[in-house]
């Protein structure tokens, strides 16, 4: 029941929604209430299961490349970004030229930059220190920023942080012990099996970010992100994954703004 | 080298290549967002940018695919997603439904065009 209105009452806090939907916002009985309530969430979260198939993926390449469990559950704690460990595994383990994993790894980062920025002000409260969002910040990865922005607009604000830092975590602890089922699995692991597991995050990123997209302004950028991101990857534009995020979220800002002027 | 520099140099490498240059960006956007309200009108062109980044890495990831999912073709690839997204609509908007509609289509298509 609990479960059902807080999927009502999700982006209840944007300005657009708040007044149409006055569902009272979750609250918790204590930090440690609230830790648990997003641990929780992250487990029932679709995400929990693909970050398991991913990194069941990344821990079977790490295995491939030679790096120790150790570096392997190490590399999950502190870069937690799917996308930026199969690079840095791949290119580490390859031989790569120092200087040019480093510029890979940031540039498949730079989606985290926009994404930190709309997810801290929704987890913000007038009680909250600055040092309580460092943190969350490092949590943010897409599974944990699609299912933060879902859900904390239907908390009461002073719960936010300790709720995705609760979700947060959970998401972590599926990542690592699927990194060590993946290291023991490697030399089992089927061609088609391993192509399955790395077709979970396009898939899932998809979905969830369609379904996290209520306003114009997201759906516009969804579609324009899709189309010109391959346009210019396909042209050897570089950076194409930056101005395909600058130029389509602009776009599609432009165009709410068009329908905000119309009405 | 001694014993012990040699032991931790892939640890080095990982804070060096890995996690500053990723983390870089989370603490760029931590001190952006300071002074931003949640009902702020630049959030909604900030929220557009990450979705547009998102979805161009979702993009690239389905049709310049990495390391085994390459094996599988790419008609195959683009069939799948679009499954999955459909599957997404029809089965009652669970996410889980449509993850398993594409991983079924691209198993399905794989057999089928087995190259």
């Amino acid at each position: 029941m609990r479960a059902m209105s807080c999927r009502c009452v999700a982006f209840a806090g944007c300005a657009q929604h708040g007044s149409a939907m006055p569902e009272p916002l979750r609250q918790f009985e204590s930090h440690s209430a609230a830790f648990r309530a997003g641990f929780v969430a992250a487990w029932a979260s679709v995400f929990s299961y693909v970050i398991f198939g991913t990194y069941v993926g990344i821990g079977a390449l790490a295995y491939d490349f030679g790096f120790s469990l150790p570096w392997l559950m190490l590399s999950t704690l502190l870069v937690w970004a799917g996308p930026a460990q199969v690079i840095l595994v791949s290119a580490l383990g390859g031989g790569a030229a120092l200087i040019e994993v480093a510029i890979a790894v940031g540039l498949s980062g730079v989606r985290l930059l926009p994404m930190v920025v709309a997810l801290l002000p929704v987890l913000r409260s007038p009680q909250t220190r600055p040092r309580d969002l460092i943190l969350p910040a490092h949590f943010t990865a897409v599974s944990m920023w699609v299912e933060s922005m879902r859900l904390a607009p239907g908390l009461a604000p002073e719960w936010r942080v300790t709720f995705c830092n609760g979700l947060g975590t959970g998401l972590i602890v599926s990542a690592s012990i699927a990194g060590v089922f993946g290291y023991y699995l490697a030399a089992r692991l089927p061609l088609l099996m391993t192509a399955m597991l790395l077709f979970l995050t396009p898939i899932s990123f998809l979905i969830s970010v369609a379904r996290n997209s209520r306003d114009l302004a997201d759906k516009l950028a969804l579609a324009l992100g899709l189309i010109i991101g391959p346009a210019l990857a396909y042209y050897n534009v570089g950076l194409d994954i930056l101005w395909a995020g600058v130029g389509g979220g602009t776009l599609a800002y432009f165009g709410h703004r068009l329908r905000e002027s119309l009405r | 080298m001694s014993a012990l520099t040699v032991d931790l140099w892939p640890y080095m490498l990982l804070v060096l290549v890995g996690f500053l240059p990723n983390e870089i960006w989370r603490m760029l956007g931590f001190v952006a967002a300071r002074g931003l309200d949640e009902d702020s009108e630049i959030l909604v062109w900030v929220r557009a940018v990450a979705t547009a980044t998102l979805a161009a890495v979702i993009a690239k990831l389905t049709i310049f695919s990495p390391g085994a999912l390459a094996s599988i073709p790419l008609a195959v690839r683009l069939v799948a997603v679009v499954s999955g997204l459909a599957g997404y609509y029809v089965i009652r908007r669970s996410v889980f439904a449509g993850v398993i509609v594409g991983e079924f289509v691209l198993l399905v298509g794989a057999w089928l065009f087995a190259r």
